[in-house]
């Protein structure tokens, strides 16, 4: 499985944000988007998710399993700002919603273990209006867990976590990616797990620049 | 089908849940229902000839009470970018999230629709009648009032700018619905056509915005994507 993209300009309305922006990752791969604010970075992921659509360039993701027909989109799972969830529901409702919408063959964990994985197995029954900014991040984390699917796009996956949190998501990355998943991220802070590419986006310049290639 | 199922149960346990629209928009047919007799006065026999028109008002706008919510709620918690990516069509999304409003908040009117009838002084047959014209046009304007729900995610506004793009296109619903309750209501037989030509439009009505509604809406929503 490998994504790659080639030349993508991207704009919002009449104004371009970014670009051109080449890369491309292969099975068990992660990127990490970095740039000030305005950079473009959501504007990226959503692109890349087919959110919104590309201005020029090409985005292209095969390997096996991947068919021409379906939509990028449904290999990807978009982890953005707001959290999908409703306030009126119960964190288990919410989640069984997410895992039935995305259907049944491509079912991983339960809901039980996902909730577990977060660390938040005693909230299932509480509606999701109780809960505080950072378990209300850790339920939509959940939501990876439950489909599987190879592609995580994940804005800023970090904000309101905790540090136990921030290691929890460390490692269900590192087991993401150990199954031969990719990740995409936008964040500050180190990505976990293998060779870490580096992506950085400039504000209002077309240019960008793989920088570094780490080991972590 | 689980991603249709999904969404449906959804929309029925928010509308039913606390701060859902399913008992407000009864209770705005209620409302409305109520104050007609004090506005016409103390005249029976008026009162039941305008009947089944005031609970056809009655019941489009409490229809369209809950409906400039029903995407945009999606769209401002997220909801909607999941929903886009997911293997369900967005056709059937949209038929999805019809059906839970029709369910959550048409099928209680149509229950009350008989009850309130008495406040109008309805006889039996008129009662039937009005209740049962109910039942097959308030999908109808469900699903034409969808289309304005998803054009009010691509236009990012809401209120009353959704009853003011969407009550035109109600008119013929009104229309056919109203006739066809006339023509069992003893009240007002003289003037109305014969039951079935336009109980007939109706259930077309009905069948016809169940198809064009889901994709137009679908369409909006593709639009708003960004």
């Amino acid at each position: 499985m490998n994504l790659s993209v080639t030349d993508v300009i991207l704009a919002r309305g009449e104004r371009q944000v970014a670009g051109p922006i080449s890369f491309s990752l292969s099975e068990g791969e992660s990127l990490a988007v970095r740039g000030p604010n305005g950079a473009g970075k959501s504007t990226l992921l959503r692109a890349l998710a087919g959110l919104l659509p590309v201005e020029a360039g090409r985005i292209d993701l095969a390997g096996k399993g991947i068919s021409d027909d379906a939509p990028r989109g449904e290999h990807c799972h978009y982890f953005g700002h707001l959290d999908g969830l409703k306030s009126a529901l119960s964190v288990e409702e919410n989640l069984s919603f997410f895992k039935q919408l995305y259907g049944t063959d491509s079912a991983l964990l339960s809901i039980e273990e996902a909730l577990q994985e977060v660390a938040l197995a005693h909230t299932s029954s509480l509606p999701v209006a109780y809960l505080s900014a950072g378990m209300r991040k850790r339920v939509a984390l959940a939501r990876l867990l439950l489909n599987r699917r190879p592609l995580w796009l994940l804005d800023e996956p970090t904000s309101a976590l905790d540090t136990a949190s921030q290691v929890r998501l460390g490692t269900m990355m590192r087991n993401h990616l150990g199954a031969g998943g990719m990740i995409i991220a936008a964040t500050h802070l180190p990505l976990p797990g293998g060779t870490e590419t580096v992506l950085t986006l400039e504000p209002a310049q077309v240019d960008t620049r793989m920088i570094e290639e780490a080991w972590l | 089908m689980s991603g249709f199922n999904a969404i449906l149960g959804q929309s029925l346990k928010l509308a039913w849940r606390v701060g859902g629209g399913a008992l407000l928009g009864l209770l705005f047919f209620l409302a409305v229902v109520i104050i007609m007799p004090f506005a016409v006065g103390p005249d029976l026999k008026l009162l039941a000839r305008i009947g089944p028109a005031i609970l056809w008002i009655g019941a489009l706008l409490a229809t369209l009470l809950g409906l400039d919510r029903l995407f945009q709620a999606d769209l401002e918690d997220g909801t909607l970018d999941i929903l886009y990516l997911s293997p369900l069509p967005l056709e059937l999304a949209v038929l999805a999230k019809g059906l839970g409003h029709w369910i959550a908040t048409g099928v209680p009117l149509i229950i009350g629709a008989p009850v309130f009838s008495l406040f109008l002084n309805l006889d039996g047959t008129a009662i039937a009648g009005v209740t049962l014209t109910l039942l097959v046009g308030t999908p109808a304007l469900v699903f034409i009032g969808i289309v304005g729900s998803t054009l009010m995610v691509a236009l990012q506004r809401g209120g009353m700018l959704l009853s003011i793009l969407v009550l035109p296109l109600t008119i013929p619903v009104l229309i056919f619905g109203v006739s066809a309750a006339n023509a069992l209501n003893s009240a007002s037989a003289t003037i109305s056509a014969p039951f079935s030509t336009p109980f007939l439009v109706l259930c077309a009505l009905s069948l016809i915005s169940l198809v064009v509604g889901p994709v137009a809406g679908a369409a909006a929503l593709r639009l708003a994507r960004d």
